[in-house]
């Protein structure tokens, strides 16, 4: 049986049976240093990692990699995620190669928004890999193997993840979906915004009796709400997004000055009900260009302090999937 | 066991397999045959590796992120496409059409494997001559003179 040790801070949380906390830095549409740092820093203390997104809805931005190394100069985890949209298997490889050689350790594999709704919209697209097998091909680095089967070595060591949407049809494919993905490898998932936990809840039930919660760590996407208007748009015109009506009628009941307490409230008790839900190690907060938000709402949920990376007992080896 | 791999087709397997100029042969015929039948019937885009069949006659090319594992993220409430919306989700109707239309319980099976990443070295040919050559599944044609290489050896190592 093969052993390995944790390779990131994330993965030795998760492995301690800690409930996770991670948030979201989007780069900026700029060269400018200062933003990365004054965006993470209300962040380092109340998440255990933070993901850094690769030009997210096809809009260009400073690159993730870039960007996660200004992240752990300042102390700080990041998640890079790697999209399939721009790049082909040659290009990722050889950028996650620089990017473990910077210090990067978890990588979270997307199929990438098209670049249709971004600012480029006349761009070629890539897509030469899809989300799955881009995992397969990363936790196939992490074994010492190229793509194309050549040996890497030393072979560079990450923490592999994906990403998963409940809230799109066909919803009964959805935990198979899943499973593919734990297949191909992956150690941990984040999943899309939830506003409608029943539906949620529903999937969880699925993913529970297929076994998946036991093979990868599943970390809820939940995020604040600034307005009605925010909780209107999120349900009508965003593709693979549900609120539920109770949520957007508790935003439109309340007052102006109050709309951004009550929207933290609102993520405050998704993540209490997440808590409740058998299989969930964690959850995953996207407070979209609105970090302030989240030690608010870490602190409202009672998950501080975050456990410190010597407070965590070496874990026990574990058997790691093929 | 392949269905590939059996008597008289395995023969010809092998024998396209050591005669590259049959096969082109082959492919000059067989390309637009099939790719006519193919676009017309299913929209195809000649990826030279089908998963029609395992995806309830759905061709997963079509797809504006080529995704061969599954549906993206984006899929719109009414099962419509995130990037045209005026457009079904192919795989809304991939997996709708897997589970009504008639086939072998193990091509509704397929559809829950990993499928490994398109190989655009196959992109614009014969994917049934593929299928039967077994280039689709990662074997290599071997030229004649490396075939006989490789025999060579044998009977003197037996010795």
């Amino acid at each position: 049986m093969e052993t390995r040790e944790p390779a990131s801070h994330l993965e030795r949380i998760l492995r301690a049976g800690k409930f996770a906390v991670t948030s979201e830095v989007g780069p900026p549409k700029n060269a400018e240093a200062s933003v990365i740092h004054k965006k993470a820093k209300p962040l380092r203390d109340v998440s255990d990692a933070a993901n850094i997104t690769d030009n997210q809805t096809a809009i260009v931005r400073m690159s993730s990699i870039a960007a996660a190394t200004m992240a752990i100069q300042d102390g700080f985890e990041p998640v890079i995620q790697v999209t399939c949209r721009d790049r082909n298997r040659i290009s990722i490889q050889s950028d996650l190669l620089g990017a473990y050689a910077l210090g990067v350790r978890n990588v979270l594999c997307l199929t990438g928004d098209h670049m249709r709704w971004g600012n480029h919209p006349e761009a070629r697209k890539v897509y030469d890999l899809d989300s799955i097998n881009l995992i397969g091909m990363v936790r196939a680095m992490d074994a010492g193997k190229f793509q194309n089967g050549e040996e890497i070595k030393p072979a560079p060591r990450f923490f592999v993840g994906g990403v998963e949407n409940p809230f799109a049809p066909p919803y009964e494919f959805r935990p198979f979906r899943l499973k593919k993905k734990m297949e191909a490898g992956a150690q941990f998932i984040q999943t899309q915004m939830i506003f409608n936990v029943e539906r949620f809840k529903e999937f969880m039930k699925v993913v529970v009796d297929l076994g998946l919660h036991e093979k990868m760590y599943i970390l809820a996407g939940v995020g604040p709400l600034k307005s009605p208007g925010m909780a209107r748009y999120m349900r009508d015109s965003v593709a693979g997004m549900e609120v539920s009506a109770k949520w957007v009628e508790r935003m439109e009941k309340t007052p102006k000055e109050k709309w951004k307490d009550e929207g933290m409230n609102v993520c405050v008790e998704i993540i209490n009900e997440m808590r409740e839900i058998p299989g969930i190690a964690g959850v995953h907060i996207m407070s979209i260009e609105w970090e302030e938000a989240v030690p608010t709402i870490v602190e409202r949920a009672g998950l501080l302090p975050r456990p410190k990376a010597s407070e965590l007992a070496t874990p026990q080896p574990v058997a790691v999937a093929a | 066991m392949k269905w590939f791999e059996f008597g008289p087709i395995a023969w010809a397997r092998d024998y396209l397999n050591t005669h590259p100029r049959a096969e082109k042969f082959l492919d000059v015929i067989g390309l637009p045959a099939e790719a006519v039948i193919k676009k017309t019937l299913f929209g195809c885009q000649s990826c030279g590796q089908c998963l029609l069949h395992e995806n309830g006659y759905t061709c997963p090319m079509r797809c504006p992120k080529t995704s061969r594992n599954g549906p993206c993220g984006g899929v719109r409430a009414n099962g419509h496409c995130e990037v045209y919306p005026e457009r079904w989700c192919v795989w809304y109707r991939a997996y709708n059409r897997s589970k009504s239309l008639p086939m072998p319980q193990s091509w509704r099976e397929d559809m829950y494997r990993v499928h490994p990443p398109v190989n655009w070295e196959l992109i614009n040919t014969s994917s049934l001559l593929n299928e039967l050559t077994g280039r689709a599944h990662g074997v290599k044609a071997t030229k004649p003179e490396e075939k006989k290489k490789e025999a060579a050896p044998k009977p003197a190592a037996k010795a």
